[in-house]
């Protein structure tokens, strides 16, 4: 059984979607160990010992959103919502590392998420918000 | 797998053999990879660009950031896709690759690891543990560069090369690898050849480039035709080896 | 009506859901004893079906049933004709609708041939290996032109030359224009259109209740409420035994909207038959061939000009690929024919094409729906009439453009809508105006452009006109309540996909009613909470269920100041609305709650006075007489590699005119995302075909959707023609940014390589580097 269909319909955690089950699209995107990697490409077993991020455990809590979420409300930066959760991931991992990012890096460290909505701009722009709100 | 274009009876997971990955310095000019290091982890080893700068140069082409955070080195080598990056910088660095079995272990040369489209000298009973590569030495630059559709795609083409000069700022030593040029990746020998012992300017380019585009055998694609993959294979090694010469001549 | 929220770039109501991973989308739906059904495909793309052996397949462990047609019985029908063709004289149509199961042929690689039902998708897809099927391979019908021959194959046995459709449509005299013409152009353009590809595939899950007679459909379509109106009658229910969901959809962009796929046919019949819940997840490798998508047009165009660049007449000849089947009917190539006249004058037009009937899948409506078509062809024509009139690009369209006094501006030749194609207002100048000063025409022209030539950088401009006819009917509705919490319901038909209604329509209706945007919650796409509608389709949401909503409000609106007259005594005039209550002007204190008065409306005791309904709520419809009609120019400035083809866009530009803009913000998303996949269209994505029909690059690896490295930064300014065809003003917005893009990158990619001048010109779509090379290695050949 791969991760992604573990963690949607074995554990219930539907946020994390499926978007093309070879590796390319980037929607089941999830944080392992720290660091951001395809659920569709791994074997829930693989799992085993290791630790998950999902975008459910994203927000601190019930009332509040991470700067993230909330930036990309605020510049509108999802209109479907499907590609959104595996770019939340991927886009904490990358600010995370690089806290100060230009645009350039951001859309290098997007390039793994594709998006058949936005035509990225809106998206770019959350990202640095966020990067702004975080580091201060 | 997720394609059900193979269908395994058995799969034996190896990611805990987390011995098998990392960097060590075995020499002063040589270093080894461990088959299970990511490439996550030569993105951020700050060590790689100093010493294997082709490697730096290539990882940004390699598929895109979450594919690096597992994929291993080791598993890119082994399964010698002929547009994948690694197969040809291995083969222009003339590096060694070591295989072990319960029968022992023995190490395999890049020019006779890569036999064919994801064909390597590996026996059944074998598998890949560590690759010896040598380092960036003085007076020396390094060079890769590719054309894909989008960033990340398997490539068009692409050109891995080294050069040294000698005190005169003429070429010792050239190296020119090139991957999606045919079934393997390609050692171009005369094109490389060509230039030792010469001033590399224009046209001492251009003519390695020549060399190159009649020496490649590549397949096509929807998305290149071979002559489009022939033209471009000359246009990058003409780029890439002045680009490792200057930065050559730059070192010195 | 006092507008504080109408306009403004308020945040989206559903995006603290969407981002927690709170939005329930059709593969989230969970329910007991739930079957995963996978579907045997055919892989060769025409054949006999000889015989299919599902034996095998039913005795292993796991699988609950296995169907072909043959089980189908009765209830194994060709699918309905959705879009009828349009009454234009002369017209031939010959109807052919798939089938939910393949009996006796096989018509495009990817047709279902049986469906496997099991205790999970992992075993279902196992069982599919387990099925043998003997398929006698035809000739695959591929290349449209030798469709056409007498001996060639029939995708449809009984239709000579496979001909789906033939269609002319004249105004004006051409072959009088082509006498008076100082210059005539003639030549052969390819557009080929690719997948829509939207994130999430389609899928169905099914639930039948046998107890409570009620089938319960999750699934991924544009049309909720077509969809239950047809299943119903093909299931033997009445429409209120079923309800249809369409509940977070990642992205339509069209193909959602064709309706009765063989899947959506046969999963509720098989959740009925077996009395348990059924769900299909179409995977990506299945989206390829099961899910429609655009192709391609080949047209032999002439145009005929006076010497000063302006257009006597166009005549253009073309053949379309409607893929095995033509449920959609005629809706793509009546759009090309339409949208080739573009903002332009254009006296005399003769335009026919031959609808063709191939072995690939079906080809109905994506983002542009065969605009994109019709667009690249006037476009290139007039880039090239612009080069051997040694004329500006941008002068010769300025000199074509209709006037702003013109309008109604009346085209004559029959539109999607069955209607006369009248652009109801548009001003296109001052488009051309911005969008020139935005990217710096001139100045890029007569001074960046040599600078960076001379520096050994290939740099180019393009320019692009579209017209788009938007906001189509026939209808929507919506009904807007007021609840005794004070908050609003706002219920309508159509579904979203990410266009943002449920913050779109909300403003409306928080502008007429006085209330905050976050505090009107919006249903769209279940059929249980609104009956009626037609969907999301044609670039039609907004205007005409935004529409229907402001109606449903003012008429909400109304009653409010009734009931509080009453309440205050007083008259309606002196009453106002905001934040949430009804004052009585300049009485401070004099305030009541809008739920307070909702509660009032519908009375324990007392009856409702004829004439009158309890609560503060309305239904009302808006149908438009005819299309808005949207426009928009845009512009872009490209580098390329002169060896290696690669291509960077420095600049890109969109002026675009929709009337009377909601929401910037969700415009704004709209037209970005409209451009990328025009970006896709023109540079990246292409489906490519073998002789025998196969798809060669199914995966998303091989079919290339551009990344946020290849979508440039958008620049995006407005104009505003307001429609006098709906009481709002506005005209739809959600597909213009993919229309124009290809013409743009033809004429760019020209200027920065500098094509004509060698006698080279980009006529077809998509390009890409080997493409470029292909045509700059070889001589250029005269057309």
């Amino acid at each position: 059984m791969l991760l992604s269909d573990f963690l949607r319909h074995d554990l219930l955690l539907a946020g994390t979607h499926v978007g093309c089950e070879h590796g390319v699209c980037g929607a089941c995107t999830v944080i392992f160990d720290g660091v951001c990697v395809r659920s569709c490409l791994m074997f829930a077993a693989q799992a085993d010992g290791h630790a998950i991020m999902t975008v459910e455990g994203l927000a601190p809590d019930r009332e509040h959103l991470h700067p993230l979420q909330e930036s990309m409300r605020d510049c509108h930066g999802l209109q479907c919502g499907y590609c959104t959760p595996g770019i939340l991931m991927t886009m904490k991992v990358f600010l995370d590392e690089t806290p100060a990012p230009d645009e350039a890096q951001i859309r290098e460290a997007l390039s793994g998420n594709l998006c058949r909505c936005t035509g990225y701009q809106h998206i770019v722009e959350a990202v640095q918000l966020a990067a702004e709100r975080l580091r201060r | 797998m997720n394609f059900r274009l193979t269908q395994p009876a058995v799969l034996i997971d190896i990611n805990p053999l987390t011995q098998f990955s990392g960097v060590q310095n075995c020499a002063a000019d040589r270093l080894r990879v461990g088959a299970l290091t990511r490439f996550g982890n030569l993105e951020r080893d700050p060590g790689i660009a100093r010493d294997l700068p082709l490697i730096d140069e290539a990882l940004p082409h390699i598929a895109h950031p979450q594919i690096r955070n597992r994929g291993t080195i080791g598993g890119n080598l082994a399964h010698a896709d002929p547009a994948s990056e690694m197969p040809a910088i291995v083969l222009a660095l003339a590096g060694k690759l070591r295989a072990q079995s319960v029968r022992g272990e023995r190490w395999i040369a890049a020019s006779d690891f890569f036999v064919g489209a994801l064909s390597t000298a590996l026996e059944p009973d074998e598998m890949l543990m560590e690759v010896e590569l040598p380092t960036a030495q003085p007076r020396s630059g390094a060079c890769f560069l590719e054309v894909s559709r989008r960033r990340g795609d398997f490539a068009i083409i692409g050109v891995a090369c080294t050069v040294r000069v000698d005190e005169e700022g003429r070429c010792s030593a050239v190296r020119i690898g090139l991957c999606n040029a045919g079934d393997r990746p390609i050692f171009a020998a005369d094109a490389s050849g060509s230039l030792v012992g010469r001033r590399l300017g224009p046209t001492e380019i251009n003519q390695a480039a020549d060399l190159v585009q009649g020496a490649i055998d590549p397949g096509g694609s929807i998305h290149a035709s071979k002559e489009f993959q022939r033209h471009v294979a000359g246009v990058l090694t003409a780029r890439a080896v002045a680009a490792a010469n200057q930065r050559a001549q730059r070192e010195y | 009506m006092a507008t504080r929220n109408f306009g403004a770039p308020i945040r989206r109501n559903e995006d603290a859901r969407l981002l927690s991973g709170q939005a329930l989308f059709v593969d989230d739906v969970e329910l007991p004893g739930m079957l995963h059904a996978a579907f045997l495909r055919s892989n060769v793309a025409h054949a006999r079906i000889s015989s299919i052996d599902v034996t095998a397949a039913r005795a292993r462990a796991g699988v609950v049933a296995v169907y072909t047609a043959a089980d189908l019985g009765e209830y194994w029908a060709p699918g309905p004709l959705l879009v009828p063709p349009p009454p234009i004289p002369g017209i031939i149509f010959n109807q052919r609708t798939q089938v939910p199961l393949a009996k006796d042929k096989v018509r495009h690689v990817g047709e279902p041939l049986a469906v496997v039902l099991a205790q999970s998708r992992y075993l279902a897809e196992d069982a599919l290996a387990d099925i043998a099927v003997e398929l006698d391979a035809l000739p695959a019908i591929v290349d449209l032109e030798k469709a056409l021959a007498d001996t060639s194959a029939r995708v449809h046995d009984d239709v000579r030359g496979n001909i789906a459709a033939h269609v002319r449509q004249i105004r004006g005299n051409y072959a009088a224009a082509r006498l008076r013409a100082d210059h005539v152009i003639g030549r052969r353009f390819l557009y080929d259109h690719g997948a829509s590809s939207p994130m999430e595939t389609r899928g169905i899950v099914a639930n039948w209740d046998g107890r409570a007679n009620q089938l319960t459909i999750w699934d991924t379509t544009q049309g909720p409420v077509f969809l239950r109106n047809g299943l119903a009658g093909m299931l033997g229910l009445s429409e209120r035994q079923v309800r249809v969901i369409a509940p977070f959809v990642g992205g339509g962009f069209g193909p959602k909207i064709m309706l009765f796929y063989p899947e959506e046919v046969v999963i509720p019949w098989a959740a009925i038959k077996l009395n348990r819940p059924v769900k299909w997840i179409e995977d990506r490798l299945e989206h390829f061939f099961a899910t429609t998508q655009e192709r391609g047009q080949t047209h032999d165009a002439e145009i005929a000009l006076a010497r000063d660049g302006r257009i006597l007449g166009i005549r253009d000849v073309f053949l379309h690929d409607t893929g095995a089947y033509n449920p959609y009917g005629l809706t793509v190539p009546i759009n090309s024919q339409c949208t080739l006249l573009g903002p332009y004058v254009i006296p005399s037009y003769d335009s026919t094409f031959t609808a063709i009937f191939t072995n690939k899948p079906i080809v109905t409506p994506y983002r542009g729906a065969g605009r994109q078509h019709g667009v690249f062809v006037i476009e290139r024509l007039l880039d090239i009439a612009a080069h051997e009139l040694k004329l500006d690009r941008a002068e010769i369209r300025r000199r074509n453009l209709i006037p702003p006094d013109a309008f109604p501006y009346n085209n004559e030749i029959i539109y999607q809508d069955f209607a006369p194609l009248s652009y109801d207002s548009g001003n296109y100048e001052p488009i051309l105006d911005k969008a020139l000063e935005m990217i710096g025409y001139d100045r890029f022209l007569a001074e960046e452009q040599p600078r960076l030539r001379a520096q050994g950088r290939h740099v180019g401009i393009g320019i692009a006109c579209y017209v788009e006819g938007t906001g189509i009917g026939p209808y929507e509705g919506a009904k807007v309540q007021v609840q005794a919490n004070g908050k609003v319901s706002v219920a309508t038909g159509i579904g979203t996909q990410g266009q943002g209604h449920f913050t779109s329509f909300a403003q409306i209706a928080a502008d007429q009613l006085g209330v905050e945007v976050r505090d009107v919650d919006v249903v769209t796409g279940d059929t249980d909470q609104f009956y009626w509608g037609a969907g999301t389709f044609a670039s039609r949401g907004a205007v005409v269920a935004g529409n229907a909503v402001n109606e449903a409000a003012k008429a909400v609106r109304q009653k409010i100041l009734r009931h509080a007259a009453e309440h205050f005594e007083c008259a309606e005039e002196d009453l106002e609305i905001a934040n949430g209550e009804v004052s009585v002007v300049g009485v401070p204190g004099q305030a009541v709650k809008l739920g307070t008065l909702a509660l009032k409306a519908n009375p324990m005791r007392g009856a409702v006075r004829p004439g009158t309904e309890p609560g503060l709520e309305s239904t009302q419809y808006f149908g438009p007489p005819g299309g808005a009609t949207a426009s928009g120019m845009h512009a872009m400035i490209v580098e390329v590699d002169p060896q290696t083809f690669m291509l960077e866009v420095l600049k890109y530009v969109v002026v675009h005119d929709c009337g009377t803009i909601i929401n910037p913000l969700i415009l704004a998303g709209q037209i970005h995302g409209g451009v990328a996949q025009g970006i896709g269209n023109a540079f990246y994505e292409q489906l490519v075909f073998d002789d025998d029909g196969q798809l060669l690059n199914a995966s998303l690896a091989d079919y290339l959707l551009p990344t946020a490295l290849e979508v440039p930064r958008m620049e995006v300014a407005h104009t505003v023609t307001v429609s006098p065809l709906n009481p709002l003003g506005i005209k739809g917005a959600g597909e213009a940014g993919a229309i124009p893009v290809g013409p743009l990158f033809a004429q760019a990619i020209e200027d920065a390589l500098g094509l004509l001048a060698q006698k080279i010109e980009l006529n077809e779509i998509p390009l890409s580097p080997n493409r470029l090379f292909e045509l700059t290695a070889k001589p250029a050949k005269s057309r």
